[in-house]
C-alpha cells in the first residue's frame, strides 16, 4: 500500500510548494523540493539487492466495481526506471536551484509542474493496470506541456509546448485504443495477466491493430521518426527541464513501454520489423541532422532522438530472441542487455551534456554555436565535463558509451544471421545503416565539443563576460560525468544489480535467475568485427569532421526539401484555417439555408427509410366515403392556400389565410368534431383580428422577389415535404395494427367520470395535465407579448451596455 | 376520404414549407399558420374519419367519431395560437427596431452591429 502512495508523494508535496515559496521567500524553494526525489531514491535503492527475489506489488483500488486500480508493480525493469527518475530528478533539482533565479522566476510554478511530472513518470513505469498507465502517461504529456511553456510570454515557448502536446497526445490516444483492444482480447487490464495469457491475445484478429496503435503511442513519446519533430522545439523549456524530461526520463517512457510489452508482442514479425526499422531510421536521421544545428540544445535534441532510435533498434532485435534457438538465442538476448545498458549510459552522459549547455548559456548569454568558441581556458571544469559526455556519446573508451556501442554493433551484426521474416534479404543492410549513423554520431559529438570550447572564438563579443560557473551548478554534472567514467570500469557491477534484473523482467521466458544471463561486459573483447568497425567510425568520422566546412552547406539543400516541420505546419493550418473555410461554406448565418438543410434531410431520411423498410402501403379498406360537402370544402381550402401563395398585398394574404382556417373548421363539422369546430372558428377569428390589429404596423407585403434558382430550390424542397407527408399519411392509415383505446373512454365516460361530452371529459378529467400545461403555454405567451411591447431599452443605453 | 385528405394535407404542407422558406417575415408566419392547419387535419385523418355522430353520449348512437384525436387537436390548436400570436408580436417588434422584414437584410444589419 505505501508503495503505491509513494508514487503520489511528489504531487502531494507539490501542493505545499506555493505555501513554502511564499512563507520562506528568502530560501530557494528548490531546497525543500530536493527532499522528495532524495527520499524516494533512498527508498527505491533499498530494493536493489533483492529485486530478483520477486516483484513487489501493492494495489490501491480506485473504482472497484469497474476493476480500476492503481497497482504498483516493482520488478527489475520498473526499479531501474524508478531509480533513474528519482536520482536524475534529485540532480536536476539541485542544478535548477543554481540555474533559476530566486527573485526573477516564478519558482512555485516550476517546482509544482516538475513534481507533478515526477509522480506521472513514476506512475508510468510502475503501473500494472493499463488504464492507470494511460492516465499517468497523459499526465506526463500535460506536465511536459506546462514545463515547456514555462516562460509563457515567449512565442516560441508556446509554439513548442503546443506542438509537443499535439503530437504526444495524439500518440497517447492511439495507445489508449490499443490498450482497450488488448484488454478486450486478453480479458484483463493487468499487464502481468496479459503476458501470462499471451497465446490467446496473439490469436486475436485485432492483434496487428494493437501492435500498430500501441507502437504509435511509444513512438510519439520517444520521439521516433517521423514523430521526433516536437523534441527540438521543446528545447525552449528551461535547461533543467530539457535535461530531465527530454533526455533522461519522459522520452524513455516509450522505450519502457516497448520493453515492458516485448514478451507479449515479440511473437509477431510486424512488431520486430516496426521497432527495428523505426529505430534505425531514427538513429540515422537524428545523427545526420544533428550536424546541421547551430543551437547547442538543438544539437543535443537531435542527438537524443538518434540515441533513442538506437535503443529502440536494440529492443527490436531483442524481440527476435523469442523466435530462435540457441546458440543464436544468446546473441539476440544480448540485445536486450545492450538496450538497457545504453539507456542507463545515455541518461548519464546526456544529462551532463544538457547541464553543460545550460551552464554555457547561463555564463555567456548565448547558445549559438557560431558565436561560441575558445571557452576551454575560461571554463575548464565545464569543458572537462563536456568532453567526457561527448566522447562517451561518440562511443570512445574509456567511457561507458564505448561499451554500449560495442554491444549495439554486436546486436546489429547478428541481424545478418537471422533468417526468419525476410531478414535474410534485408538484414545485411541494417548493420551498414548503424555504421553510417555511428559515423555521424561521432561527427556531431566533435562538432558540439570543438565549436563550443575550442577553436578561435572571440570571447569578448559574447553578451556576457564568460567565466566558470558557480560550484553549486557544477555538482550535478560532475556527479553524472564521474558516473560515465565509473561505469566504464565497473560495467559488470552495474550489470549485476541494475541491468540483469531488468533484462530478466523483459525476457522472463528465457531465464530463471539472473545468473542464467551469460553476459560479462569487457572493455577489451578481442580483435572482433565490432572493434574494427569502431576504428572505421573514428577514422571516417574524423576525416568528415576536418572537412566539415566543405560539406556542411549541403544541409541547406537537403533540409528544406525533407522538412517534416513543414508538413506539421501545413497540417495544423489545414485543421485550423481550411476547416473553418469548410464550415463557413455551409454555416452561412442565413436561417433560410439552415431550414433548407433540415427539410431536405428530413425528406431524404423519411422517404428512404419508408422504402428501404418496405413501409409504404396503400389500401382503401376501412376508409370513409367521399362526399360532396367534403369536396366542396376541399376546393375552398385549396383556392385559399393558392391565394396566400400568390398574394401581393398583406390584406389579401391575411383574408385568404382566414378562409383556409374557416374551411378547416368546416372540415371539423363534417367529420363530427363540434368542439373543434367551435374552437377553430373562434381562434381563427381572433388570429385574423390580431393580424388586422397589427395591420398598420406590419410591413407592406413585400415579396422580396427571389432569383429563379432560389425559387426552384424552395419549390423542390417544399414539394418533397408535401410528398413525404402524403406518403406517410397513406401508409399509416393503410396499416392500422392495433385497435384504438378510445373504446374505453366511450364506455366509461358516464359511469366513471360523470360526463356526456367525451372530448371535454378527456380534456379535463382523463388527460387533465395536458390542459393544465396548455393553459400555462397561453399564460407564458401572453406575458411574453406584454413584455415585448412594454419593455424597451433606449438605444443610447444599449450602446453603452455593449461597449462594456 | 382518408386518401383524398392525405393528398390535401400534403398540399397544405407543401404550401407551408414554401412560405417558410421565403424572405419575408410575414409570409413565414402565415406559413406556420398553414403548417399547423395541416398538422391538425393530419391528426384527425389518421384517427379515422368513419364516425357517424359526434363523440357525445346520446341515446341510440353507436358509431361515434374517435374522441381522442379531437382532444389532442384541441390542445394543439390553443398552443399553436399562443405561439402564432407571440411570433406576430415578435415580427412587429423586429420590424419596428430594424425597419425591415427581409430576413437577408436583418442578417446584414445584425452582422454590422457586431
Amino acid at each position: 500500500m505505501n508503495q503505491v502512495l509513494l508514487i503520489f508523494l511528489p504531487v502531494l508535496f507539490a501542493l505545499f510548494v506555493p505555501l513554502l515559496y511564499k512563507t520562506f521567500s528568502r530560501i530557494h524553494t528548490g531546497w525543500f523540493v530536493l527532499l522528495v526525489p532524495l527520499t524516494l531514491a533512498i527508498y527505491y535503492a533499498r530494493f536493489i539487492p533483492n529485486i530478483t527475489e520477486g516483484p513487489y506489488t501493492s494495489t490501491f483500488y480506485w473504482v472497484k466495481s469497474l476493476d480500476l486500480s492503481v497497482t504498483s508493480y516493482l520488478d527489475g525493469l520498473s526499479l531501474l526506471f524508478s531509480l533513474l527518475i528519482t536520482i536524475i530528478g534529485s540532480l536536476v533539482v539541485l542544478y535548477s536551484i543554481f540555474y533559476l533565479d530566486r527573485k526573477k522566476e516564478q519558482l512555485h510554478n516550476f517546482y509544482f509542474y516538475l513534481l507533478m511530472f515526477m509522480t506521472a513518470m513514476l506512475g508510468v513505469v510502475q503501473s500494472d493496470h493499463l488504464i492507470s498507465l494511460y492516465l499517468f502517461w497523459e499526465l506526463t504529456s500535460i506536465s511536459s506541456f506546462l514545463l515547456i511553456g514555462y516562460w509563457y510570454n515567449r512565442d516560441r515557448s508556446r509554439f513548442g509546448a503546443l506542438k509537443s502536446m499535439m503530437i504526444t497526445v495524439f500518440g497517447g490516444l492511439m495507445m489508449l485504443g490499443g490498450f482497450l483492444l488488448l484488454a478486450q482480447a486478453g480479458g484483463s487490464y493487468s499487464i502481468r495477466e496479459l503476458i501470462a495469457n499471451g497465446s490467446v491475445i496473439a490469436d486475436s484478429p485485432y492483434f496487428i491493430w494493437m501492435i500498430v496503435l500501441i507502437l504509435l503511442g511509444a513512438f510519439t513519446k520517444s520521439a521516433q521518426f517521423p514523430f521526433y519533430i516536437w523534441l527540438p522545439d521543446a528545447m525552449e523549456a528551461p535547461t533543467p527541464v530539457s535535461a530531465y524530461l527530454h533526455s533522461a526520463t519522459m522520452v524513455k517512457a516509450g522505450i519502457y513501454l516497448v520493453a515492458r510489452l516485448t514478451p507479449l508482442f515479440a511473437v509477431s514479425e510486424y512488431w520486430i520489423w516496426l521497432v527495428v526499422l523505426s529505430g534505425l531510421i531514427t538513429l540515422f536521421w537524428g545523427s545526420f541532422f544533428a550536424v546541421k544545428q547551430t543551437d547547442l540544445k538543438g544539437i543535443l535534441a537531435f542527438s537524443t532522438v538518434s540515441q533513442l532510435g538506437m535503443i529502440m533498434a536494440m529492443l527490436g532485435a531483442a524481440g527476435i530472441a523469442f523466435h530462435v534457438e540457441s546458440p543464436q538465442k544468446t546473441i539476440f538476448a544480448f540485445a536486450a542487455y545492450a538496450a538497457i545498458f545504453h539507456l542507463v549510459n545515455h541518461a548519464t552522459f546526456k544529462g551532463s551534456l544538457f547541464m553543460v549547455a545550460g551552464i554555457v548559456d547561463h555564463e555567456t548569454g548565448t547558445r549559438d554555436i557560431r558565436k561560441l568558441g575558445g571557452l576551454m581556458s575560461l571554463m575548464p571544469i565545464s569543458f572537462t565535463i563536456a568532453a567526457i559526455g561527448s566522447l562517451a556519446m561518440a562511443g570512445l573508451p574509456p567511457f561507458n558509451g564505448f561499451l554500449s556501442k560495442e554491444l549495439f554493433l554486436t546486436s546489429m551484426l547478428s541481424l545478418k544471421e537471422f533468417s526468419l521474416f525476410n531478414f535474410s534479404t534485408w538484414g545485411p543492410i541494417l548493420p551498414w545503416v548503424a555504421f553510417v549513423a555511428s559515423i555521424f554520431t561521432f561527427v556531431y559529438c566533435l562538432y558540439f565539443l570543438y565549436y563550443t570550447f575550442m577553436g578561435k572564438g572571440n570571447t569578448s563579443k559574447l553578451p556576457k563576460k564568460p567565466h566558470e560557473a558557480p560550484i553549486g551548478m557544477l555538482i550535478s554534472p560532475i556527479i553524472l560525468a564521474s558516473l560515465v567514467v565509473a561505469i566504464f570500469f565497473i560495467p559488470n557491477v552495474i550489470g549485476k544489480y541494475f541491468i540483469k534484473p531488468a533484462v530478466l523482467a523483459m525476457q522472463p521466458q528465457l531465464y530463471e535467475t539472473i545468473d542464467d544471463i551469460p553476459i560479462h561486459v569487457q572493455a577489451w573483447h578481442g580483435w572482433t568485427t565490432e572493434l574494427q568497425m569502431t576504428i572505421g567510425i573514428v577514422v571516417i568520422g574524423f576525416l568528415l569532421f576536418i572537412t566539415l566546412k566543405k560539406w556542411q552547406p549541403i544541409y541547406r539543400f537537403v533540409s528544406e526539401k525533407w522538412s517534416l516541420n513543414g508538413l506539421y505546419n501545413r497540417l495544423m493550418r489545414f485543421a485550423d484555417v481550411d476547416s473553418q473555410k469548410l464550415s463557413n461554406l455551409y454555416m452561412t448565418g442565413s436561417m433560410r439555408h439552415y431550414l433548407m438543410y433540415m427539410f431536405a434531410f428530413m425528406v431524404v431520411a423519411v422517404i428512404s427509410t419508408l422504402f428501404m423498410s418496405n413501409g409504404f402501403n396503400y389500401s382503401t379498406a376501412n376508409t370513409a366515403e367521399v362526399g360532396i360537402f367534403e369536396i366542396a370544402t376541399l376546393i375552398v381550402m385549396i383556392i385559399g392556400t393558392l391565394t396566400v401563395l400568390i398574394a401581393r398585398t398583406r390584406l389579401t394574404a391575411i383574408i385568404a389565410l382566414g378562409a383556409v382556417g374557416y374551411s378547416v373548421a368546416l372540415f371539423f363539422i363534417i367529420f363530427n368534431a363540434p368542439d373543434l369546430a367551435l374552437t377553430q372558428l373562434v381562434i381563427e377569428t381572433v388570429s385574423v383580428a390580431l393580424f388586422l390589429l397589427a395591420f398598420y404596423h406590419l410591413p407592406k407585403m413585400s415579396r422580396h422577389e427571389e432569383r429563379m434558382p432560389f425559387k426552384i430550390n424552395n419549390f423542390l424542397i417544399a414539394l418533397g415535404v408535401g410528398v413525404m407527408v402524403t406518403l406517410v399519411a397513406l401508409s399509416a392509415q393503410s396499416q392500422k395494427l392495433l385497435p384504438s383505446i378510445s373504446q374505453y373512454y366511450k364506455d366509461t365516460v358516464y359511469t366513471k367520470a360523470g360526463g356526456g361530452n367525451i372530448v371535454n371529459v378527456i380534456l379535463v378529467d382523463y388527460r387533465g395535465f395536458d390542459t393544465l400545461f396548455e393553459i400555462t403555454v397561453l399564460a407564458i405567451a401572453g406575458m411574453a407579448i406584454l413584455g415585448m411591447i412594454k419593455l424597451r431599452r433606449p438605444k443610447k443605453e444599449k450602446k453603452t451596455h455593449e461597449t462594456k | 376520404m382518408e386518401v383524398v385528405m392525405s393528398f390535401a394535407i400534403g398540399f397544405l404542407f407543401m404550401a407551408a414549407v414554401y412560405l417558410i422558406l421565403s424572405k419575408s417575415i410575414l409570409r413565414i408566419i402565415i406559413g406556420t399558420g398553414l403548417l399547423s392547419h395541416g398538422a391538425h387535419l393530419l391528426i384527425l385523418t389518421m384517427g379515422g374519419l368513419g364516425g357517424e355522430a359526434p363523440p357525445v353520449l346520446a341515446d341510440g348512437v353507436t358509431n361515434m367519431a374517435d374522441p381522442l384525436p379531437q382532444a389532442l387537436i384541441l390542445t394543439a390548436i390553443v398552443i399553436s395560437f399562443g405561439v402564432t400570436a407571440f411570433f406576430l408580436v415578435l415580427a412587429y417588434r423586429a420590424y419596428q427596431e430594424l425597419g425591415t422584414d427581409n430576413l437577408d437584410e436583418i442578417r446584414r444589419i445584425l452582422a454590422d452591429d457586431d
